[in-house]
């Protein structure tokens, strides 16, 4: 178990945010965070990613006990977190958003080769299909600038990765897309948080499932423990459920 | 879904095969203002023999240099996002002061310089402090700092001389080898060339190698492309953006301190007007308003441009002051095809 939180909740003046949330982040395994919006899942994610600090319970890096100063600190610690809105300057090219930030450096210049080079390999390395690390980052598709994100954060020596609804924005041959570098990045030994509302998403790459509803955990299941049904299930409650179903049996 | 392995097997892939180096080419910034600089250049030179001769070339890359050093500064603080209205002045400021310092309070022409750059060092970071501090509009903090500056020159020379110019640096202590260094000529094949050039060059040079080569140039398109996604992976972008309004101070100093050697005397109203000229060179030179993207090398091509109608015109016995109607026309034209060159290079990649 790399990450853990235990019992966290978090409130805001009075607005309880996230009450008594357990789950854990294990190498090589991907913890899909689960919920409707509203549910408490960017909370979460922000006290993981040292954005917020919790008010309750404990957090837990490698069994020792973490307070997470700020993003920075939870960067140096290994634990990445990947935003929606990515962080990336469109009109810039791939490589130089890949470095963006942390440029090697050759004497006093940019090393610019050896920046193209890795980024390309480190592309090739997570199976990410960039026809030219030259272009423009603002000409790849959706699904493309969620890959550079997610190669760039193991590059730099990520242990966690936390993908911030990274699938919801796209089409679903595009979401199939990067759940396949999600699942890249867990071959390649990286504990993943997945936080999503869509538990087809989540389903098929995730190995431990946190639902959580109105702030607080609907519980923590192994893939074993848990079908897709009931998953979808869990998720909606019951009124949708019909809807979902119907749903979910013309997808299959 | 298909595998890629065997397509990321190859060094390169079969979709960038095919038109990847004329795409190339098309996407640089300062393509335009190569092709106009191409058409303006065949235009004048076979109107005019005087025009294409070495002496003519010498006489239109005068103008082109001192504007060039400017516009290549402003170039890199427009990709940085930013805009600069009192650098056309404060090249009158600083003129002013060497000239004062060193005709009225008995300094040498490098002390007397070395005190201008402090100063001019002081305005561009109190501009980019500014700016960065309160997010307020570059245009209007620098349109500020260009109104002060513009009353500060006139009214301290009014209040020195009784009139609005300071002349007689030619008597100060070093003033040969100040103009020798920054003002002189040099000789190329029996014609004289200002030795502004070479200064033009060379900041030309260093600005690119920046811009393309060191992790400050990376900073530099990041803080003009999209300042929050900048700063959230770690890019000092408050900090790279006071070292380009310092930057841009610098020319101006550099500027400044060439054109009083030049003349020996600085007129009061000096530079007014100018800064709107630094920013048309480097927009022909490819430099988005929105920031985020151009080239030092494109914003030197639009000074080139400049200088070659600002001579031309006067070659060819045309009335002087149709350069205006000509500058304008260069202006649109430029940032019509730089719209199409862009857009051109974003979609064909989808």
């Amino acid at each position: 178990m790399i990450l853990e939180a235990r019992g966290i909740g978090k409130t805001f003046g009075s607005v309880l945010a996230l009450r008594d949330v357990s789950m854990g982040v294990e190498a090589g395994r991907v913890t899909c965070v689960l919920g409707d919006n509203g549910a408490g899942k960017s909370t979460l994610i922000k006290i993981l990613s040292g954005v917020h600090q919790h008010d309750a319970g404990t957090l837990l890096l490698d069994g020792e006990e973490v307070r997470l100063a700020g993003p920075r600190e939870a960067l140096d610690r290994g634990i990445a977190t990947v935003y929606q809105d990515l962080a990336m300057i469109p009109l810039m090219s791939v490589w130089r958003n890949f470095f963006l930030g942390s440029e090697p450096r050759r004497g006093l210049a940019f090393d610019v080769a050896k920046a193209r080079r890795v980024a390309r390999e480190e592309l090739l390395a997570m199976g990410i299909d960039i026809r030219d690390v030259d272009q423009p980052v603002g000409t790849l598709s959706g699904g493309e600038r969620q890959s550079v994100a997610i190669a760039r954060a193991v590059h730099f020596g990520a242990r966690v990765l936390i993908l911030d609804e990274p699938t919801s924005a796209l089409g679903v041959k595009q979401a199939g897309v990067v759940l396949r570098y999600i699942a890249r990045a867990r071959d390649r030994g990286l504990g993943v948080v997945f936080i999503t509302h869509n538990p087809h998403h989540a389903y098929p790459v995730g190995d431990r499932f946190l639902v959580l509803n109105r702030g607080t955990s609907l519980g923590e299941y192994g893939k074993a423990d848990i079908t897709r049904q009931e998953l979808t299930a869990l998720m909606a409650g019951g009124a949708e459920l019909e809807e979902l179903e119907h749903e979910l049996r013309r997808e299959q | 879904m298909t595998s890629v392995a065997g397509r990321a097997g190859g060094r390169t892939d079969e979709r960038v095969a095919a038109g990847g180096l004329l795409r190339r080419l098309l996407i640089r910034p300062e393509l335009g203002a190569v092709v106009g600089m191409l058409v303006v250049f065949a235009f004048f030179a076979s109107q005019s023999a005087v025009f294409r001769s070495p002496a003519g070339i010498a006489n239109w890359l005068d103008p082109a240099a001192t504007l060039g050093i400017m516009a290549v500064a402003i170039a890199l603080l427009m990709i940085g996002g930013e805009f600069d209205l009192s650098a056309g002045v404060l090249t009158g400021t600083t003129g002013l002061i060497v000239v004062t310092l060193a005709t009225r309070y008995g300094l040498d022409v490098w002390s007397a310089m070395l005190v201008a750059l402090v100063v001019a060092l002081g305005v561009g970071f109190c501009n980019g402090m500014m700016v960065t501090r309160t997010r307020l509009p570059s245009f209007i903090v620098t349109l500020g700092t260009f109104l002060m500056l513009q009353g500060v020159n006139l009214g301290v020379t009014k209040a020195l001389t009784g009139t609005v110019q300071v002349s007689g640096l030619r008597r100060a202590a070093g003033f040969e080898e100040a103009r020798a260094v920054l003002a002189g000529t040099i000789q190329i094949g029996g014609t004289p060339f200002r030795v502004a050039i070479l200064w033009w060059l060379l900041v030309t040079a260093v600005a690119t190698w920046v811009l393309m080569r060191t992790r400050a140039g990376n900073w530099i398109f990041a803080v003009g492309g999209d300042e929050q996604a900048a700063r959230a992976v770690g890019v000092p972008a408050a900090r790279t953006k006071i070292a380009l309004f310092m930057t841009t101070a610098f020319a101006a100093w550099l500027v400044g301190s060439i054109l009083a050697l030049r003349y020996t005397s600085v007129q009061a109203n000096i530079g007014i007007g100018q800064e709107f000229i630094y920013i048309i060179a480097a927009v022909i030179g490819g430099c988005l308003l929105t920031g985020g993207y151009g080239s030092a090398i494109g914003a030197s091509i639009g000074a080139v441009i400049f200088g070659m109608a600002d001579k031309g015109i006067v070659f060819l016995g045309w009335d002087a002051d149709w350069f205006t109607f000509f500058l304008g026309g260069m202006l649109l034209l430029a940032t019509l095809a730089n719209r199409l060159v862009r857009r051109y290079a974003e979609e064909v990649r989808r």
